[in-house]
This record gives structure tokens, C-alpha cells and sequence, in this order.
């Protein structure tokens, strides 16, 4: 049967119009054409532009208000396609594979602010806007392709279709504490000349997907990606005329333009500029990283927009409604918590529905399994900028059914100075990027004095912080994007950003770093053991403590930016992963497997919940106890700490492992450590000793070896030792 | 450019189809057209001969999944002589995994099912 909605009511030079439907907003595929809805809360004056692929001028200019002619008659009828604030209209016979579409909007009522001033209003009729819903974005389809700015509409709306085959794909829903993270950038992991990927295929989607069988081997279970929505590499670029590049290119990503499309020059089929394309190549990267268990975070970044301030572009968002999506000061103002220049309005209810609509759309069509929220704090703030008791949208994300088994991270603050790392408004879900477990790993591994008892927490999953909120609220890790890598934190004590060209202001001063003698490369072999051995101190500590340990690309290999801490505009070798340190640095990459294996296979180290430092169930060791170069006597004050964890009190008391002992000496000479007595039954096989050069630095699970002293070891200086007491076999 | 496209069954249960031209959403439906064609046929196997098509858009891969459940797991499906572009854009979006590339049809390979 012939369906009446595939029939137009209206005509407007020869496109075949009816009302459209209100949601969703966006431009949706319905039987016989397309479905257009867009809101704005103060534009009276609207207009659908439909261009061809590409083109400049659009070839159909369809008003939402005005006078169209009535099918069957032909004769000239006034007609309103706005339901409430929305305006919407169904296109009928579009080719929609092959159609860009945007709007121009304006508000009559309202006064205009011109360019580089303060204003309440940003309508300008003559701007076309991007659909803040487009599924898919052109205009920078292939990356690093020099725009052409005069093109008046930049960032295109296209369509998808919404129809891949995930042939039974379902996320892996891992326990959050069972997570080993890797924060990775799709196009640094493979863009080196080094990565054997196909020139065509580098820095993808595709070449990600190529490379899981290297997640799988180091054991990474969960992959978290850098901004993947659609963004301008050439925000803010420059171009040297001296050496005839261009320069300071937005490579991070960390400001959107469009929260529903992923980002086209991520993707090897964007430089076809289908578009659509695009999803189905992340959609495969996503399903074949579920095929091997891996899971997707995506970390996303709602608290502004590549609109910047009132001297920035008019993309979408300002001209469509701006007091709605950005917060602004009663001049017009905008209020910048971002420190990029603008800030959404997040807890406005309107953009408050875009980001659920978006992250739903998100997890719904590209299977994702959690999201980083960039400067999560800002998610928190009225309109006017003042932290909320209750914020809605928080809210409202922890306990939406669609996002009801995404894991949820926060990055706990912003550049507005809200700091809530342990006091984020968490409703039972959120976890959060554990900044102060950073500072504490990097000072303790320097071998500051006193920081033993803030490992102390930092080992058990910041009780200190997160009591009932369990251990998984703490995302733990000594690096990420943002600062020193891993090989950098252990060879520099100050941050080298001359290549970012602006004087070495930016990046942050207070790295508690520690370059072992001298200030990056050398030569010196003393130096270069003291840095490798203190970077497999670091990974020791973030995989044996409580919580959810998260590494930085390519610091399993020594990954170095030569002491620059803030590479966010560098699209060259200070961000592409160099694949060739895979074989210098084997020795590095072997011990992050083992680290990794020892932590998948003890599941003491993974508990959900804190422990209670208490013998409940009697079994005549605590769940964790303290110690020091003396078993049972921690020194709270030095730089040396050991600890034992009873493989009885496994999840909650349910399961069994081994005991596990860790001695963490950070002080510079080797000390004995005496370690807690066992149970006559068991007895000490030593896993890892950071002391030891490759490969006597590690036993794989199995193959541990029976320590000869079951009494004392000597842990070397600057050294990690862990010890597993396991049952004698008979 | 439209598409062309041509079904011939061989004697031994293989649909060869013939696809010259742009294989997108405006004539993916032809394509379709084909397969069912194939599938009434009951083919053992089907031979995509690609020489003459330039251009695959995502409506053609969704074309040669729509091919692979239709005609089941034990149907194989030969892209033969597929011009780079189009083999480029089955590597990326990973469905080259899912068929078998030939630059030539090679009826000893093909036909004997």
C-alpha cells in the first residue's frame, strides 16, 4: 500500500514540500525524501539551502514561510512550515547521497551585533548555517587540504544513511575496573612513515583498524580517542612563508564543530567526499576493535565550540540562537570558562537535550562505550557561569536509559577554576580523570619525601577522595595528551615549547618531573638506564594500584616530544607515533606487556570497591596492609613504601588470588626489605624487578621464580619489585 | 553516469554481473536488482566484473553486504578486475575481508564450484 506521507501537499519551484515532523531536529530520511527540523527560539525568518555537493551557490533556496503553490491545483497558497520554535518541512525526491544543506536564519525582532563586538544576537541572513544535528559534515573532507575561505559555506550539512551492517556487534560492556586505558589520537597512532600503513590509509580510521592486533598484544582493552567530531584542522593556522608550511594547526581537536559527525579527515574515505563514507569506515574500526574485546571512549568536548568569540566564525551555533547555546555576560559578552573563547550553555534545557540526543545518537549509531568529557567542570554551571548544587545535565547523563552502561569520565575541572577532582557531582556514575593520583605518582617516583602516605590512597583507589563512590571512580595515569610523556616526565625538569611559537608561555610550569641528571638527550648510559628503569617504575605503580589505569600512546615504547608539554598544534613528528621505537625500545614494550598481563591476571589489583585495610573475613591477614623496609612498619615520611594485598578479599571477599607484594623503593640506594610472613602453605616468587635489566626485569605469569630469601630481598635503588605469595604445589 | 549492469548465469551455477559506470545511491537499486536476480537463480557463487566501474559510493557497499547475507555464508563473492579506487574503498571501510579480489576472471578458479 502506497504510504500518504511519501506525497507532497506543497509545491516551491518544482520541490515537493509537506510539513515536516518536529523530532528529530536534524535532516532525517523518510520514505520518499527528507526530513528537516531546526530550532531556534528567537529566529523569525528561516530558509533551506540545498546545494550540490561542493558547490558554491545552492540550486534551491525553499523558505520555511511564504507563498507556495498547492499540489493538484497549482494555485498560490501562504503556508508556515514551523511547529512551536521549530522550523521543519519534509523534502520529497531528494537525491540525498548527493545534497549538502544549510540554513540562513534571522531574528527581526532583535538587533544584530556586528563582527568583533559584544551582542546578545548573532543573526546575520547573510551567513549560511551548519545544522548543529548534520550527521555529516563536508568542507573538510580530507585532511590537511588547504581550505579555500572563500567559500561562504565552510562546514557543510550532508545526510547519512543510517544502515550499517554491525552483523551482530555488541559492545563488550567490560567492568570498568577490568579497563587497561590507552589515550590515543587517530591520526598520531599511524600517520608515521614508520607504521606500515598504505600512504592512503595513514592517520585513519582504517589504519587504526589495522593496528589492533598491537592494542591486543600490549593487552589494551580499551582505547579512548581524542576529539573525533568534526573540527577544523585550520582553526587558527598559520602558514611560514620561511619554510612554506603550515603551522600551529588545530591538530588536538579540541574544539568542535559539529557534535553528530565524526571528523571526515579521520577517515581514508573522507577524500572521496562522499561523506557518508565516513561513518561506515568508523563504524568498521569500532566493530572489528569489539570483535577483540577492545572497547571505544570517545572524549568529547561539550564545554565550547570552533565559534570562539565575537570575533570568531559563524559556523552554526550564534547564528541559529546565540544567547541559547552560549553562555553570555548582560553586554553580550561571552563568558569563558573554556579558555578558548566561548562557552556552551550547557545546562540550558535545549543544549542540555543536544548533548543527550548527541551522546544517545552516539552510542545508538556507532556503538561507542563511554565518553571523557573535556573540562567536565563547565558541564556543571548555570547559564551565568556559577557552579550548580544539582546540575541537570550531570544529572541527566547519569541516569539516561540509552547511556545507561557508557562509562561516564570526567575531566574534573576547567579553565574557569573550578577544581572537583573528588567532588564531582558523580550520581552514582561518573568517574573522573584523577589529576591529583598524577601529581602523587610523579612526585613519589622523583623520590620526594613524604608523598608515601598519598600513595598510600592513591595505591587503594583515593578512598580520600572518592569513600563510596568505589575505586573505579578514579581514572589513574602519569600522563596523558595534555604534558610531559612518559620517556619525557623522566628526562626533563622543564617544559621545551619554543616550537609552539609563543615564547615558552604555554603548557603548564609544574610537571613534577625529574630529567635524572640531565636536561633531555645524552648519551650516557647511567642516565638512560635510570630513565628506563624509572619509567618501568611508573607503569608498575599505575597497574598495581586500585581503580582504572589509563597509558598515553606511545609511552610503552618511549614515545619522547623532546620536552615540549604541549603539542596540541604540531601535525609533524612531535605527535606521530614513530613505529621504529617498537624495536629499539622492545625492552620497554615487553615489560608493559608483562605490567599489563600481571594486572589482567590478578584480579585483587582490580576491585571495584576501596578496601578497608581490615582482616573481616578472619583470615589472619587485612584486605591490604602497610610496610616499609620492615614488613608491618610503613614510613610514612620517607620515599619507600611496600604493600601486601590478600588474595582472599578479591572482589568484595567473592574470589580468590594469590597475595600480592609490592616494594616501591624510590630512595637512591638499594635497601633490604623484609617481607610480611605467609601462611605456612605459600610462598614468595618474585613477578617483576624494575632493578634488573631486560629481560631478568620480568617472570611471565607461570614462569615467576621462587625467591631463594623467602624472608628479605634487596630492591635496587629507584626500583620497583613485586612479589606473588602463591601456594606450594605439592 | 549511470550504471550499467548485466547478469549472465554460467552453465556451472556462477552469476557473473557486469557493473560499468558510478555504483551509488541512485543505482545501487539496479545492482540490487541483480543479486535477487542471482539469488532466484540459486548461484553458487557470484563474479562482480568491476572493469568498467569507476566509482563506489557508500550505497555500493551497502549493496555488496545486502549481496553477502542474501545469498549466505557459502556463496563466495569474486570482485574481479576492480579499478584502484574501488578496491581502495573496500580496504578502507574492511570489506575486502569479506570477498575475494581477482584482477582476472579465471573460470578454473571460479567455476569450479
Amino acid at each position: 500500500m502506497e504510504r500518504i506521507d511519501a506525497h507532497p501537499t506543497h509545491l516551491f519551484k518544482g520541490h515537493k514540500i509537506r510539513p515536516g515532523k518536529p523530532y528529530p531536529f536534524g535532516a532525517t530520511l523518510v520514505p520518499g525524501g527528507v526530513n528537516f527540523s531546526i530550532f531556534s527560539h528567537h529566529a523569525d525568518y528561516c530558509v533551506l539551502l540545498l546545494f550540490e555537493k561542493g558547490a558554491p551557490e545552492p540550486y534551491a533556496v525553499i523558505p520555511f514561510r511564504g507563498m507556495f503553490s498547492k499540489v493538484g491545483t497549482n494555485e498560490p497558497e501562504w503556508a508556515d512550515f514551523r511547529i512551536g520554535k521549530v522550523f521543519t518541512m519534509t523534502i520529497l525526491d531528494l537525491d540525498h547521497e548527493n545534497i549538502e544543506y544549510g540554513y540562513r536564519m534571522d531574528g527581526s525582532s532583535y538587533p544584530r551585533a556586528k563582527h568583533g563586538e559584544p551582542g546578545i544576537y548573532r543573526f546575520d541572513p547573510s551567513q549560511i548555517l551548519m545544522d548543529p544535528y548534520a550527521k555529516s559534515i563536508g568542507g573538510r573532507d580530507a585532511w590537511g587540504v588547504v581550505p579555500d575561505k572563500s567559500d561562504p559555506y565552510q562546514h557543510r550539512s550532508r545526510i547519512v544513511f543510517d544502515d550499517f551492517d554491525w552483523e551482530g556487534d555488541r559492545p563488550p560492556e567490560l567492568p570498568i575496573e577490568d579497563l587497561v586505558i590507552y589515550e590515543a589520537h587517530v591520526r598520531g597512532f599511524t600517520r608515521h612513515a614508520s607504521s606500515g600503513i598504505k600512504s592512503s590509509m595513514a592517520g585513519t580510521f582504517t589504519g587504526l583498524r589495522e593496528k589492533i592486533p598491537y592494542l591486543k598484544e600490549l593487552g589494551i582493552n580499551c582505547i579512548e580517542l581524542m576529539p573525533i567530531f568534526e573540527f577544523d584542522e585550520f582553526e587558527h593556522s598559520k602558514y611560514d612563508e620561511a619554510s612554506g608550511k603550515w603551522v600551529k594547526m588545530n591538530y588536538w581537536g579540541y574544539s568542535t564543530v559539529g557534535f553528530f559527525a565524526p571528523k571526515a579527515g579521520f577517515a581514508a574515505t573522507g577524500r572521496i567526499g562522499d561523506g557518508t563514507m565516513v561513518a561506515d569506515e568508523l563504524k568498521t574500526m569500532i566493530k572489528e576493535l569489539h570483535r577483540n574485546d577492545i572497547e571505544v571512549i570517545l572524549d568529547v568536548v561539550f564545554n565550547h565550540t570552533a565559534e570562539g568569540n565575537e570575533y570568531g566564525p559563524i559556523i552554526s551555533y550564534c547564528g541559529i540562537d546565540n544567547p541559547t547555546y552560549y553562555m553570555l555576560t548582560p553586554e553580550g559578552y561571552y563568558y569563558n570558562f573554556s579558555g578558548t573563547g566561548n562557552t556552551l550553555n550547557c545546562n540550558n534545557p535545549i543544549v542540555r537535550n543536544m548533548v543527550l540526543d548527541a551522546l544517545r545518537f552516539w552510542v545508538a549509531e556507532y556503538h561507542i562505550d563511554g565518553f571523557r568529557f573535556d573540562l567536565a567542570s563547565i558541564l556543571s554551571r548555570d547559564p551565568f557561569g556559577a557552579p550548580m548544587a544539582n546540575p541537570p545535565l550531570l544529572e541527566a547523563l547519569a541516569f539516561d536509559p540509552v547511556l545507561g552502561k557508557c562509562k561516564l569520565i570526567a575531566e574534573a575541572w576547567d579553565a574557569g577554576g573550578l577544581y572537583q577532582v573528588g567532588s564531582f557531582p558523580a550520581y552514582g556514575r561518573w568517574a573522573e580523570w584523577n589529576g591529583k593520583s598524577r601529581d602523587t605518582y610523579r612526585r613519589f617516583l622523583k623520590g620526594d619525601c613524604g608523598m608515601a602516605g598519598a600513595m598510600s590512597q592513591i595505591i587503594q583507589g583515593s578512598p580520600n577522595l572518592y569513600r563510596g563512590r568505589g575505586a573505579t571512580a578514579s581514572i589513574n595515569f602519569i600522563t596523558c595528551h595534555d604534558g610531559f610523556t612518559l620517556y619525557d616526565t623522566v628526562s626533563y625538569n622543564n617544559k621545551h615549547n619554543s616550537a609552539n611559537l609563543e615564547d615558552n608561555r604555554d603548557g603548564a610550569n609544574d610537571n613534577n618531573s625529574w630529567n635524572c641528571g640531565w636536561e633531555g638527550e645524552t648519551e650516557d648510559p647511567a642516565i638512560n638506564a635510570l630513565r628506563r628503569r624509572q619509567i618501568k617504575n611508573a607503569v608498575s605503580m599505575l597497574m598495581v594500584s586500585q581503580g582504572v589505569p589509563m597509558i598515553l600512546q606511545g609511552d610503552e615504547v618511549g614515545c619522547t616530544k623532546y620536552g615540549n608539554n604541549n603539542t596540541y598544534c604540531h601535525d609533524n613528528e612531535l605527535n606521530w607515533l614513530d613505529w621504529t621505537l617498537v624495536e629499539k625500545n622492545y625492552d620497554l614494550f615487553r615489560f608493559f606487556k608483562h605490567i599489563i598481563a600481571l594486572r589482567h591476571a590478578h584480579p585483587i589489583l582490580r576491585n571495584g570497591c576501596h578496601l578497608r585495610n581490615q582482616d573481616w573475613k578472619g583470615t589472619g591477614y587485612a584486605d591490604i596492609t602497610w610496610h616499609g623496609t620492615q614488613a608491618w612498619h610503613a614510613d610514612w615520611n620517607g620515599n619507600v613504601i611496600a604493600f601486601m594485598l590478600n588474595g582472599s578479599y578479591v572482589k568484595e571477599g567473592y574470589d580468590e588470588d594469590d597475595f600480592i607484594y609490592v616494594a616501591m623503593n624510590m630512595h637512591w640506594d638499594a635497601l633490604p626489605f623484609d617481607m610480611p610472613m605467609l601462611p605456612p602453605e605459600y610462598q614468595w616468587l618474585l613477578s617483576v624487578n624494575t632493578s634488573m635489566p631486560s629481560p631478568e626485569d620480568i617472570f611471565p605469569p607461570g614462569q615467576e621464580r621462587i625467591l631463594d630469601n623467602q624472608q628479605s630481598m634487596l630492591v635496587g635503588g629507584r626500583s620497583v619489585a613485586i612479589l606473588l605469595g602463591r601456594k606450594k604445589q605439592s | 553516469m549511470s550504471l550499467k549492469t548485466i547478469l549472465e548465469m554460467t552453465a556451472g551455477g556462477v552469476a557473473k554481473i557486469q557493473l560499468k559506470g558510478k555504483l551509488d545511491a541512485g543505482t545501487a537499486d539496479d545492482f540490487q536488482e541483480r543479486i535477487e536476480e542471482a539469488a532466484g537463480h540459486k548461484a553458487q557463487r557470484i563474479a562482480l566484473l568491476l572493469e568498467g566501474l569507476t566509482f563506489m559510493a557508500s550505497a555500493g557497499l551497502r549493496t555488496l553486504i545486502f549481496a553477502k547475507q542474501k545469498m549466505g555464508a557459502t556463496v563466495d563473492i569474486y570482485v574481479i578486475g576492480a579499478q584502484t579506487q574501488v578496491i581502495e574503498t573496500l580496504e578502507m571501510t574492511g570489506l575486502n575481508h569479506s570477498v575475494v579480489i581477482r584482477d582476472i576472471y579465471d573460470p578454473a578458479e571460479i567455476e569450479k564450484v
